[in-house]
């Protein structure tokens, strides 16, 4: 019915589970980084600023040998990991989740401090005399509040994901049904001769899929915008 | 009661402050920069002093010696900050019930319909905060604050956003719920008609301390005030009821225990208390009746104490009836008028120095 073959259906879900689970897993992370980083002044601020923004800066297959030498089988966290949780990242869709979270994570987070620090603390200090917990206030004040940085940080982390390539191959390979998403099928499409025409049905995907996460964000943030006019 | 003593260091602003109150409404008057805001801060637990205590009817909100420090949602405090600081993102009635929603229905006393009836507020409820005027927003935070059953309001600058018309309305509702709800009240200002009107016991602030504790007659004349306010503000009150109206010529006779005034016309109706101010440079004083004169208001009296001398003036108090008024006056009319205490004079003060703008009676 929509003309994908059962290999392309695939790779389609497995991406669509790979950037959601890395969105979803590392949006409550973003916000209490980016609230911090809005919030408080501490010392080596600048430094947990530096290493948030990371990933944006360095060579994304650098940032997969660092995840491959850290959480692999054999790395000091994977072993780790793997010993007293049982989870495995290595070679594993859930690690190709997380090459996507690290290389979206600063994208995120920009979003949302930005939009953080727009919020009057003043706000925040009012809902605390009328009797909220800190914990209350940041639920029913803050987040709401923010709610445009959250929709435009987790967009962009999703996009992100859809489209992470050099962390996700060096970190967890390139295996089809496993860690294959989209912008690896089509790389492997174009290593073999012949391979064009697959490369460009699944490149045709990559831009609907794009252009519909850019059009469910638009939907939101004006649902959103409109609940908020008088 | 509020029991305040507190020592806070801030940046290079050292807060010491201590008094002691017991009125339906405190004001907290000082210029701007004296610590009042600092004051009121710690009392809602938004800053903490580094050493002393906090008392509000009976409630230790904080006491360094004794490890007490209630967080701000605990100490039940009504906070209604200079912009109303609604959430954006709720409706009137979400802000308004913001706070009534957190607090068990046990410690329930003010009733959610009688606010919105006092307040004026009912029609409001399904608007957003950004359709509504600065009077109104006001109107829905004092709403909120109350909705929140707090032990004791604090006012801090309520009305510095609002035009002249706005703040006498905030200041009937203000005092409205005065009358209604028998709340104690912290009001903060640096306006000398708004303690005017509200205040019966007045804490005046200069540069972190506190310079006078007393009814408000009583320290607003006093010469601290000069000190907290400007020496423009120097004056004194007097309580008067409203005698009757002349529509004619617009004006309106306050009568008082030794005399009447005569004033612009005011709102008030006939038998209505009003308290009239007086600034000491408004007034005149004179040794013999003065006839064929512009000014309206020539009061009997005599002279009570004599100031200390500035450069060039000095503040003479004339005893008139059972008040008493300030005058301004200048070292050389002192001297050319021969005044001492005990000396009657007649104390000359022109119906238009009543601005209505400045609230002058209020």
């Amino acid at each position: 019915m929509t003309g994908l073959t059962p290999d392309e259906l695939g790779i389609v879900a497995l991406s669509l589970r790979v950037a959601l689970v890395s969105v979803v897993c590392s949006l409550p992370f973003a916000v209490l980084v980016a609230y911090v980083l809005a919030r408080f002044s501490f010392p080596g601020k600048t430094l947990v600023d530096a290493i948030v923004h990371l990933p944006l800066v360095l060579p994304p297959v650098v940032v997969g040998f660092a995840l491959l030498v850290l959480l692999g089988k054999h790395g000091p966290l994977g072993s780790l990991l793997d010993r007293w949780l049982g989870i495995v990242f290595a070679f594993r869709w859930t690690g190709a989740a997380l090459a996507s979270a690290v290389m979206g994570f600063p994208l995120m987070v920009r979003a949302i401090r930005l939009s953080i620090a727009a919020i009057d603390p003043r706000l925040e200090v009012a809902a605390r005399t009328l009797g909220g917990s800190s914990l209350w206030v940041f639920a029913s004040i803050t987040l709401p509040l923010a709610l445009p940085g959250l929709i435009t940080g987790t967009l962009l982390s999703f996009a992100r994901g859809l489209g992470e390539f050099g962390a996700t191959i060096t970190f967890v390979s390139n295996i089809p049904g496993e860690t294959q998403t989209l912008p690896l099928a089509i790389y492997t499409f174009t290593q073999v001769p012949s391979g064009d025409a697959g490369a460009i049905r699944l490149s045709i995907i990559a831009v609907i899929l794009s252009i519909a996460a850019l059009a469910v964000s638009e939907w939101l943030t004006r649902r959103f915008d409109r609940a908020r006019k008088p | 009661m509020i029991e305040v003593d507190i020592e806070q260091q801030l940046g290079a602003f050292r807060l010491s402050v201590a008094f002691r109150a017991e009125a339906p409404i405190v004001g907290l008057f000082g210029r701007s920069g004296s610590g009042k805001t600092s004051v009121v801060n710690a009392i809602a637990g938004i800053s903490t002093p580094q050493r002393g205590s906090i008392v509000v009817e009976g409630n230790r909100l904080y006491d360094a010696a004794r490890g007490i420090d209630l967080a701000p949602e605990r100490r039940r405090v009504g906070y209604v900050f200079q912009d109303a600081l609604l959430f954006p993102h709720l409706d009137v009635e979400a802000n308004l019930l913001y706070g009534h929603r957190l607090r068990p229905s046990t410690q329930h006393f003010i009733d959610r319909e009688r606010v919105l009836d006092l307040l004026g507020i009912r029609s409001l409820l399904g608007r957003r905060p950004t359709a509504l005027s600065g009077g109104e927003k006001q109107r829905v935070a004092i709403g909120r604050a109350l909705l929140a059953q707090p032990r004791i309001m604090l006012f801090d600058e309520p009305l510095a956003s609002l035009d002249v018309e706005r703040k006498g309305e905030i200041l009937s509702y203000i005092e409205r719920l005065r009358d209604e709800f028998r709340i104690p009240m912290v009001y903060v200002t640096h306006s000398v008609p708004e303690i005017a009107r509200l205040a019966d016991t007045v804490v005046l602030l200069s540069e972190g301390k506190c310079v006078a504790v007393g009814d408000a007659d009583e320290v607003m004349g006093r010469s601290e005030l000069k000190l907290a306010a400007g020496p423009e503000e120097v004056g004194s009150w007097i309580e008067t009821h409203v005698v009757e109206h002349n529509l004619d010529e617009q004006l309106t006779t306050l009568g008082f225990d030794g005399g009447r005034l005569l004033v612009p016309l005011l709102a008030e109706k006939r038998g209505e208390r009003v308290r009239a101010r007086i600034r000491a440079r408004d007034v005149s004083l004179a040794a013999h009746r003065p006839a064929e004169i512009s000014i309206l208001n020539i009061l009997f009296g005599r002279v009570t104490s004599i100031g200390k001398a500035d450069e060039s003036t000095v503040d003479v108090e004339v005893g008139i009836g059972s008040e008493s008024v300030t005058a301004r006056i200048t070292r050389r009319s002192l001297r050319e008028l021969r005044l001492c205490v005990g000396q009657e004079v007649f104390a000359l003060v022109k119906a238009v120095s009543f601005d209505r703008r400045s609230g002058g009676y209020l």
